[in-house]
Formats: C-alpha cells, structure tokens, sequence
C-alpha cells in the first residue's frame, strides 16, 4: 500500500479556440454568434457533393500569429486531413482537420505558480473546422440540430503531459487567455463556446518516470471547473490506486453540480478516425519570410509587458501580473499614468475596486466605459482632499455604472468632502453641544468619549466631512475647553 | 506481405455505416486485395528524389480573403433534412453528452 500523497500527477491540455474571423474556415458564411438556427450555412459547410473548401487566410494568418506566441516551429508544409466520424452535429460524416502535418509544433509557455517559473511544452497547433451544435433538451424523442456554427475556424492547442498540479493548469489557462486576447484573435468567451477546454490526468509514484492510464475528462465549463475537476480526480486516483485498484482508461464528464467526474461509459471500443489527405485541399507552405513578417506584426505580449511593468513603474510583480492579464486593464494602467497620476494609486484603483466591480457584474475589463482621465481626476480628487477614502469608492462604482467623469458624480450627488475650516467648526461645535457627557468624558481621562463624538459627527455630515481634519479640530476644542454655542 | 482479411472488411464498413451481406463483403475483399496488388507494382517505380506529395495537382497557398457572402436560405436548408422540426432539423434524441 502506498500513501494517497506519493502520486504525482501528470496532466496535459487541449484546447480548442474560435477564431473570431467574419467567415467560416473554407467558405464564406457567416460566423456571426446567435443568428437564426440554420441560417449561416452553404453547400460548402453542410458538405453536399460536388463543392471546393477554401482556405480563409485570415485563419492561416491568425493561426501563424498564435503559434509564435506560443514559441512554436512553423511547419514548411501542412495540410489538411479528414477526420471521419458519424455524430449528427457533423453533416459531412467528416471533419477537417489536421494530422501529420500541422500548422506548428514543438513550442513551450511559461507561467509562473507560487513565484516558480515552470514551462510547458506546446505538442502541437492546428486548424481545424467545429461542428454544428445539439439541442437536446426541447423534445423527448429528438435532438435538434443547428449547423451555423459548423466550419467555423477552430485552432488546437495541445500541451505535452507537463503540467504537474491543477493549479498549474490554471495558471496555464490563464496565461493562455490573456495571450490570446493581446493577439486579438478570439473572444475567449466560454459561455458562448469560442473557448474550450479538455484535460487528461494520470497519476505515478514521485520519483518515477512511467507514466499512468491516462483518464480524459471533459465537459469543463470554465477555468475553474478545470482545477476542481483535475483536484477531484487526482484524489479519486490516488484513493483508488492506494488501496490497490487499477484506474481504468476512459473518458469522465465533470458534474459541475456534484463537483465531481462521472464515467461516461459509452465508448466501448477506441476511436478510429481512419485519417486520410483532404484531396480538396491542396498543401500550404509557410516561408521563413512569412514567419518573419507575421512576427514583426506581434503586439507585446503579456510576458514581455510583466516584465516592462515591473521596470517602467517599479511595480512588484505580483501588481505587473495583475495588471497586465487583460490587455484592457494593462491599457487603462498605462494610459492613466500617461495622464499624469502616479503609477502606484492608479495600480491600487485598478487591481481593487475596478476588479471587484468587473467580477462582481460578471463583465470582462474591456467591457467597462472607463476614461483613464477619469482615474486620473479620481486620485486627484482623494489626493486634494475633496473626497474621502470610502466617498471615492462610491464614486467609483457610480462612474463606472452611469459611464461618467468623478466630477459630474460628485457635484450631482453632493458628495464632495467637507473641509472649510468654517464649516467644520459649526459641526465640530453642534455635535459638542449636543453632547455634554462626552465632554465630562474626555475630561476625565476617557480618550475613546473622542471616538464616539467622531461618528456622531460624522453621521451628522453624512459621512461628507474630512476625518482628519474633524478629529484634530474636536480634540483641539477639548483640550482647550472652548466649546462654543452653535451660531 | 499485407491482405486484406473478411473482418477488416466487415470492420471497416461498419464504421462507414455500411451494410455488407457475406457475398458483397467477399466480392468487396478480392477488390481491396486486387487493388493493394497494384499498388504494390507501382511500388516498383524507383521514386529516389521524388518529393513526397499529398496531391497531384501543382498547386499550393489557394487561399481566400476573409469575406462574407450570402448564405442559403434557412427554409431551403431545412427542406433538405429528412426530418425536422424549424427552425432545427430534427435527429433521434442523442443521450450521450460530449
Ligand atoms: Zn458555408
């Protein structure tokens, strides 16, 4: 018997990216997300005889841009092959893909977990068509069929079995993503399925190099669904493998309910896609000056960003990660401090209250109207002390619900901070009148009488009045005793 | 040297969803047979120096620019299913997730 912890597991990734180009992969329909049902095909993706796949060169270009990204050799030549398979979602009995000669292999990407450095290599990227989608829950006895997504520009990413925790597959994805959105090649979005995710895990002893029956799991619906699922099927390996069972080689569903993997039973013999050349589509060849040009045509990457950050603003680097996952927010940062703020209070708002906010609503940081002038006017505000700390948050989620500058916030909500003197002394002086015993208080050596005078302050402005400010004044009218009648 | 036996024969149409009876699989095997023949004289031809292909036509790089153009009406798309159920077409229930 061997402990559950001396396994080590052993995970690889595939995932599938929609290229958000305007039209399919080898025809020129529509690839326009939630048009009526069936309304976006053509004798070329429904596969009827007698019709010619075209490759779409934006895709080629677009899957050249992504490989380099992720350090990849480009193939001299690839082609395309038919993957033959019978699904109702597939309406030409095949998919176009590739097998031998794909677009790129051979590549890594590095992600940082727990401040380690590790790399993953990149097996292989290819281009291949999606298929259509299956509705299944409308009637009883059938299953409804929608081909507009079918031939739709996909582009594989599979790594090799490097990663060796669930939290450094999430990394991975993560890391993945923001690349992928820098590129600007892919919405990314998971609910409506431009990014999708399957994961294999196998589990050995540490120390040893043969690997274990790999199990498939699938049905992972976001990036946290991939580190729950790969954390409960490491432990159900492991569980099994200590008490002396085999694991068996299958593919599991993730139960994003049960928070568990379920055996999908239905495979009993294995896949034979039966691979053959698409005689329809003739070879690409991909020259090292097309390389080169596609690669001077690279924006800066999330990696090379970090490490700009960190030296262009003296950011840790746990703010320069943050801050440049999404190319939105690393954009607002940068364009904030170009205004004119320093680099610390924009990265405080962005990583803080703007995060919270875009999770909270469930938004992506590109979908927030934010003007980095705003940010700018925003710290300026908290730093003339016009605004206190808890009136620029409400400020904040004001400016970025209605899409207006702080300014416009303020004066129409009258949340501007009080700090004339004059002002402050006619509440200082109404709150100490109101409160003789706190007065007595104070005097006799009870110092928190000061705190309880604060907030009745406080509330009495509406929380409008500068703390700082307040409290010297009030401790000043205490100690000198010169408390006077409200005017 | 490599045949083709019955039960590839009856393998390989079952993944085609094809229906053999044994005459027609056993004419379908002497086919395959007599073809892998030929391909087998042909791998006579010395063919050192000769750049391997997966097409015969001299042509590569045909590419399209990344332009929509009209699809079929959905009506017309439909009509060509067996069964349907619009604006879907229609197939038995599918239990398998995945
Ligand atoms: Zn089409």
């Amino acid at each position: 018997m061997t402990s559950v912890m001396s396994y080590e597991p052993v995970i690889g990734l595939e995932v599938h990216l929609q290229l958000k180009t305007t039209t399919k992969l080898f025809c020129g329909c529509s690839t326009k997300f939630g048009a009526p049902p069936n309304g976006q095909t053509c004798p070329v993706c429904l596969g009827l005889p007698g019709v010619l796949p075209v490759l779409n060169a934006r895709a080629f270009d677009w899957g050249i841009r992504v490989a380099l990204a992720f350090n990849c050799q480009l193939a001299s030549v690839m082609k395309f092959d038919r993957k033959q398979y019978f699904y109702p979602d597939l309406p030409k009995n095949y998919q176009i893909s590739q097998y031998d000669q794909p677009l790129a292999q051979h590549g890594h990407l590095e992600v940082v977990v727990e401040g380690q450095t590790t790399r993953t290599r990149i097996r292989r990227i290819h281009l291949e068509e999606d298929a259509g989608k299956l509705l299944h829950d409308a009637s009883q006895h059938e299953s409804f069929v929608d081909f507009n997504r079918a031939g739709v520009p996909l582009l594989e990413i599979v790594t090799e079995p490097d990663l060796r925790s669930a939290e450094t597959a999430y990394q991975y994805l993560i890391e993945l993503k923001s690349i992928i959105e820098y590129l600007d090649v892919s919405t990314c979005n998971m609910e409506e399925g431009s990014l999708r995710c399957d994961t294999n895990i196998s589990l050995r002893s540490q120390g040893t190099e043969t690997l274990g029956v790999k199990v498939e799991v699938k049905n992972l619906n976001s990036f946290r669904a991939v580190k729950l699922a790969l954390e409960h099927e490491q432990h159900r390996q492991a569980t099994a493998l200590a008490r002396g069972e085999r694991i068996a080689q299958e593919t599991r569903l993730w139960d994003a309910r049960a928070l568990r993997t379920e055996s999908m039973r239905s495979k009993e013999e294995a896949a034979d896609y039966r691979y053959f050349p698409e005689p329809d589509l003739v070879p690409f060849m991909i020259t090292p000056e097309q390389v080169e040009q596609v690669r001077g045509q690279l924006p800066e990457l999330p990696a090379q960003r970090r490490a700009r950050f960190q030296q262009q603003y003296q950011l840790c680097a746990y703010d320069a990660n943050v801050l440049t996952q999404s190319r939105a927010l690393a954009h607002l940062f940068e364009e904030a401090v170009r205004a004119g703020t320093p680099a610390k209070p924009v990265a405080n708002w962005l990583m803080g209250e703007f995060l919270a906010y875009v999770k909270d609503k469930s938004l992506e940081p590109a979908a927030v109207k934010l003007d980095p002038v705003w940010l700018k006017d925003l710290v300026e505000l908290v730093q003339r002390g016009r605004l206190s700390g808890p009136m620029a948050k409400t400020v904040f989620t004001q400016m970025l619900d209605r899409g207006v500058p702080p300014q416009q916030v303020v004066g129409e909500r009258g949340l501007e901070q009080i700090s004339d003197p004059a002002h402050l002394e006619r509440l200082a002086d109404e709150v100490l009148q109101a409160n003789q015993k706190s007065i007595e208080d104070y005097r006799r050596g009870k110092t928190s009488a000061l705190l309880h005078l604060m907030g009745q302050a406080m509330r009495l402005s509406k929380g409008t009045a500068n703390p700082q400010q307040l409290s010297a004044l009030l401790k000043r009218k205490l100690e000198q005793g010169q408390v006077n009648a409200p005017q | 040297m490599t045949t083709i036996s019955p039960d590839v024969v009856t393998q390989v149409a079952r993944l085609a969803r094809l229906r053999l009876d044994d005459h027609a699989a056993a004419h379908v095997t002497q086919q395959l047979n007599d073809i892998l023949a030929y391909v087998r004289q042909l791998q006579a031809v010395p063919t050192d120096g000769v750049e391997p292909t997966s097409h015969v036509l001299p042509l590569s790089n045909v590419l399209r620019p990344d332009e929509s153009k009209p699809s079929l009406p959905q009506t017309s798309v439909i009509a060509l299913a067996p069964a349907t159920h619009p604006p879907f077409l229609a197939v038995p229930k599918v239990l398998e997730a995945g």
